[in-house]
C-alpha cells in the first residue's frame, strides 16, 4: 500500500545503486532533510536544542565513527571516550592558540588530529584482534584521559583543569559560548552530521568499505583475495577516529562549552556509544542514527513520562532508565544482533508486501 | 523516532507553564556513586521549603514550588535539568556539583538567573564584580584550605615548617580547586605539600594510601565526595594512619562517610561550614509539619544529620534572600533578577538565625555586590564513633585573607579577560 514499487524502474547502474533505491524512501529522506534544515531551525528552543537535538546529532556522529570501525571493519574499540577527548582538547588548544581561526576549520582539524592519534592506537590491531584489541583500546581510553588530566599544557594551566570554550562567531553568528542561539548550535551540528553521514555512506559502499567488510568477515580470506590488512585496518581506524574526533570537538565547543575530561570522556562514554551501535545496529548508517536517538531520547522521555506526568520520584525513574537500557542490550544481543536497523528493514519488507503478504 | 518525538511534544505541551509560584529547582542526585551525599542534602533542601509552605504559607504569602531534577552528578544531565527548569521561572540554582557549576556559570549569566554554589563551585566567584550572578557564601574551597592550615598552625604552636601535608583529592575540578591555595600556603608557612589524585568515582585508592604509609606525612587533607570518602577512611584505618591527623573538607565529613569503617574511624576530623545540632527547634518543626504529615522528600531518617542540616541551611539562605528581595522590590512575586539583588544584600545575624529556629547554624556574615563569598569561616569537627556523632572541636576559624584575596583577584580577572567581562556591579 504505502510502499508501492510498481512503475519504479531502474534503467541505469547508477539508478540501481543509489542509496535509496525505492522512490518512497528517497522522498522520505528528502522530506526529513528539508524539515531538519529548513523548518526545525526556526522553531527549535533552548530546551529542545540542548536536551535533545544537539546531543542526538553529536552522538550520531560518534556512533557513525564507531560503527565504521566496529560495525564495518570488525575491530572492537572501547576507546571512543578517549578519542572524543582528543577531539575536544584539540579544539580547545586550536581555539585558544589561533583566535582568528573559524569554527569549521577548527572542527575539521581536530578531526584530523584525532585521526592521527587513532591510527597510532590502531597499530596493535595488526597483531591482535577480538578481546585483546578491546583491551588495547581500553588502555588508550585510560591513557588519554590520564594524560589530559596530568599534563596541564592541555588545559592551559587553569586551576581547576576544566576547559572552557571561548565565544566564536561564524559568518557573524555566535556559535560557541553561552550567548549562542539554539538554532545556531543546531544548524552547525546538522551541517556536520549531513556531510559526515554522506561521506560515511559513500565510503562504506565503495572499495574501501568493501575491504573493511572483507576484513570483518574473515581477515585471512580477505588477505588471500588481495586486501591489504594494514591499509584496511589503519584506514578504518583513521576514518573512525576522524568522526569521533569531530563529535568530541562539537561536544565540547557547541554542546557543553566546558568539560572536565574524567567526567565527560570517561569509560562510560565509550560504553554509551558502543551501546548506541549495538542497539541501533552494527554495520548500518541508519542504525547509528537510530541508536543515538534512542539512547539520547530514552532518559528524557522517561523523565517526562515518569516525573512530570506521573509524579514518580526522580531516583526511581533514573534507576528505571538503567534497567531498561540493560534489558534492551541483552534483548538485542540475543534476539536481534543487527539492532533497530534490522527491525526497520524487516518492517519495510513487510510493508512492501502489505496488505497482500502472499 | 518520529512517534516518540510527537509524544514528547504532546507531553511537553501538557506539562506547560504553571501558576505564579516561587520556583526553586533542586538539581539533586539520588543515584550513582555520589548519591550518599546527594540524598540527605536534597532532603534537607526540599523539606525546609515544604516547612515554609506548610507552616507559614510560603514566603511573603507566595508559595514555593520545588522542582526536583535528577542529575546523577553528571554534567550532561545537569544541563538538561537546567534547560528544562529555567523556563518555569527558576529563581536560583543549587547544583551541588562543581562540574555542573562550571557548566552553568556562563549559561546562568547569559540568562540572568543567580547560582548559589554554597561552599563549592568556582572559588573566584567570590568576586561579585566579575561574577554578577554567582554566589558562593558562606565559604569556598580556598577558605576551607586556609581554615584547615590555620587549624593545624594552631595545633602546632603557630609553626608548620618542615612538616609534610598530603592532599588526597578527587581528580576533577572539585578536587583540584584547593591546590593553588595550598601551594601558596606551603610557601608561606614552609610545609611540604604532597598531592595524591584519586580518579572518579574513588573506589580505587590502594596505591595512594600505600604511598601515605611509605612516606608517613604528618597530616592528610582530603577533598573527597561520595563513595571516595568512605573508601579513604577505611584505607586510612587499614594503613593505621592516625585518624586525628586526617582532616577532610566539608564535603568529606558526614555520618555515612565514617560509619562503614566502624570504630576504626574514631577521631576522624573534618571541616564544616555549619554547626550540627540535631536538637535544634527547626528540626522539631520539620518533623511535625513535614515528616509526620507525610510530605518529606525522603523517608525522614536523615533529619538532623550533617548533610541534611547543610541542605536545610542552603534552603534557609535561599529563603532569606527571597525575603530580602521581596523587601527591596516591594513585591511578593519576584523575578530571578530581583532574587539576585536579594542575594547580594543578604545578611545573616545571630538574632535572625535564632528566629529561624537554629541558633548559630552558620557564621555571621553579610553579602555585598563586591563580596559574594560571605565570611569564609569554617570549623573543625571530630567523629566520635561510640556516640555516633560529629562533635565540634573549634568555633568558626577565620581563613587567611592575605593569601586568598590576591589569588581570587588574579583568577577572577583572568576569567573576566577571557570572557570579555568588564568588572562592575550589576544594576538592578
Amino acid at each position: 500500500m504505502i510502499y508501492r514499487e510498481a512503475g519504479d524502474f531502474k534503467t541505469s547502474y547508477g539508478a540501481d545503486n543509489q542509496t535509496f533505491p525505492i522512490k518512497f524512501d528517497r522522498r522520505g529522506y528528502y522530506v526529513v532533510l528539508a524539515l531538519a534544515a529548513l523548518l526545525l531551525p526556526f522553531i527549535v528552543t533552548d530546551y529542545w536544542a540542548n536536551a535533545l537535538l544537539v546531543p542526538f546529532l553529536i552522538y550520531a556522529i560518534a556512533a557513525l565513527g564507531l560503527n565504521i570501525l566496529t560495525g564495518y571493519c570488525g575491530q572492537v574499540s572501547l576507546g571512543t571516550g578517549g578519542f572524543m577527548a582528543v577531539g575536544a582538547y584539540s579544539a580547545y588548544k586550536l581555539m585558544t592558540a589561533f583566535p582568528w581561526m573559524d569554527m569549521i576549520t577548527i572542527t575539521i582539524l581536530s578531526g584530523f588530529i584525532t585521526a592521527a592519534v587513532g591510527v597510532l592506537f590502531g597499530l596493535p590491531s595488526l597483531r591482535i584482534k577480538g578481546f585483546y584489541l578491546a583491551v588495547a583500546t581500553l588502555a588508550a581510553q585510560f591513557f588519554l584521559v590520564w594524560m589530559f588530566n596530568k599534563v596541564s599544557w592541555f588545559y592551559n594551566y587553569s586551576a581547576s583543569g576544566q576547559i572552557n570554550a571561548p565565544e566564536r562567531t561564524l559568518f557573524g553568528v555566535i556559535v560557541t559560548g553561552p550567548n549562542t542561539q539554539a538554532w545556531a548550535q543546531y544548524t552547525f551540528c546538522l551541517f556536520f552530521v549531513v556531510i559526515l553521514a554522506w561521506v560515511a555512506r559513500n565510503l562504506t559502499r565503495g572499495s574501501l568499505g568493501r575491504q573493511w567488510m572483507a576484513i570483518r568477515d574473515m581477515d585471512i580470506a580477505a588477505e588471500i583475495i588481495g586486501v591489504n590488512p594494514l591499509r584496511a585496518k589503519l584506514s578504518a581506524f583513521a576514518v573512525s577516529s576522524f568522526f569521533v574526533g569531530v563529535s568530541g570537538s562539537l561536544f565540547f565547543t557547541i554542546y557543553l562549552g566546558a568539560v572536565e575530561v574524567g567526567e565527560a570522556f570517561g569509560i562510560q562514554k565509550s560504553f554509551l556509544v558502543l551501546f548506541m551501535i549495538i542497539i541501533g545496529g552494527l554495520g548500518s548508517i541508519f542504525g547509528s542514527f537510530a541508536g543515538a536517538a534512542f539512547l539520547v531520547l530514552l532518559p528524557v522521555v522517561l523523565k517526562v513520562l515518569g516525573v512530570d506526568l506521573l509524579g514518580w520520584p526522580t531516583d526511581i525513574v533514573a534507576h528505571l532508565n538503567l534497567v531498561i537500557v540493560g534489558a534492551l542490550i541483552v534483548f538485542f544481543l540475543v534476539v536481534e544482533p543487527h539492532g533497530l536497523a534490522q527491525l526497520w528493514r524487516l518492517t519495510k519488507e513487510k510493508l512492501r508486501l502489505w496488505p497482500f503478504p502472499h | 523516532m518520529k512517534k516518540t518525538l510527537t509524544t514528547l511534544a504532546v507531553t511537553a505541551l501538557l506539562a506547560g507553564p504553571a501558576a505564579a509560584d516561587l520556583v526553586i529547582p533542586d538539581l539533586s542526585y539520588r543515584t550513582g556513586p555520589y548519591a550518599a551525599g546527594g540524598i540527605p542534602f536534597s532532603d534537607g533542601y526540599q523539606d525546609y521549603f515544604e516547612l515554609l509552605n506548610q507552616r507559614d504559607g510560603g514566603i511573603g504569602g507566595e508559595m514555593v514550588r520545588v522542582v526536583e531534577c535528577e542529575t546523577g552528578y553528571n554534567t550532561e544531565k545537569g544541563v538538561e535539568c537546567y534547560e528544562s527548569t529555567k523556563g518555569e521561572g527558576a529563581l536560583v540554582y543549587q547544583p551541588l556539583s562543581t562540574g555542573i557549576t562550571y557548566q552553568l556559570i556562563p549559561k546562568a549569566a547569559a540568562d540572568g538567573i543567580p547560582l548559589h554554589t554554597m561552599g563549592y563551585g568556582r572559588t573566584s566567584a567570590r568576586n561579585g564584580e566579575v561574577f554578577n550572578n554567582v554566589f558562593n557564601y558562606p565559604a569556598n574551597y580556598w577558605d576551607a584550605a586556609s581554615v584547615a592550615v590555620n587549624y593545624l598552625l594552631d595545633e602546632n604552636g603557630g609553626d608548620l615548617s618542615g612538616k609534610t601535608i598530603a592532599l588526597v583529592y578527587h581528580n576533577s575540578a572539585y578536587g583540584k580547586e584547593p591546590i593553588r591555595t595550598l601551594e601558596a600556603l606551603a610557601e608561606k608557612h614552609g610545609f611540604d605539600l604532597t598531592q595524591l589524585a584519586v580518579d572518579h568515582p574513588g573506589q580505587e585508592q590502594k596505591s595512594q594510601w600505600l604511598q601515605i604509609r611509605r612516606e608517613r606525612p604528618d597530616y592528610v587533607l582530603m577533598w573527597g565526595w561520595g563513595v571516595m570518602n568512605q573508601v579513604a577512611v577505611q584505607e586510612a584505618a587499614n594503613v593505621r594512619f592516625p585518624m586525628e591527623n586526617f582532616i577532610g573538607n566539608w564535603w568529606a565529613g558526614a555520618e555515612h562517610d565514617v560509619t562503614p569503617a566502624g570504630d576504626a574511624a574514631n577521631g576522624y576530623k573534618s571541616l564544616n561550614m555549619n554547626t550540627i545540632n540535631p536538637d535544634a527547634p527547626v528540626f522539631d518543626e520539620i518533623r511535625e509539619h513535614v515528616v509526620d504529615a507525610g510530605l518529606a522528600a525522603g523517608d525522614g531518617s536523615n533529619v538532623g544529620n550533617v548533610l541534611y542540616t547543610r541542605g536545610m541551611y542552603a534552603a534557609m539562605l535561599a529563603a532569606e534572600a527571597i525575603r530580602k528581595a521581596q523587601e527591596i522590590h516591594g513585591t511578593a512575586n519576584i523575578t530571578p533578577a530581583m532574587m539576585r539583588d536579594g542575594m547580594a544584600a543578604l545578611e545573616m545575624t545571630e538574632a535572625r538565625m535564632e528566629e529561624l529556629g537554629y541558633p548559630n547554624i552558620g557564621p555571621v556574615f553579610s553579602v555585598s555586590c563586591q563580596n559574594h563569598g560571605g565570611s569564609g569561616q569554617g570549623l573543625v569537627q571530630q567523629w566520635n564513633a561510640s556516640e555516633q556523632r560529629f562533635e565540634p572541636l573549634t568555633g568558626f576559624i577565620e581563613p587567611d585573607r592575605e593569601v586568598i584575596d590576591p589569588l581570587i583577584q588574579e583568577d577572577s580577572m583572568a576569567y573576566a579577560e577571557e570572557n570579555g567581562i568588564t568588572p562592575g556591579c550589576a544594576d538592578s
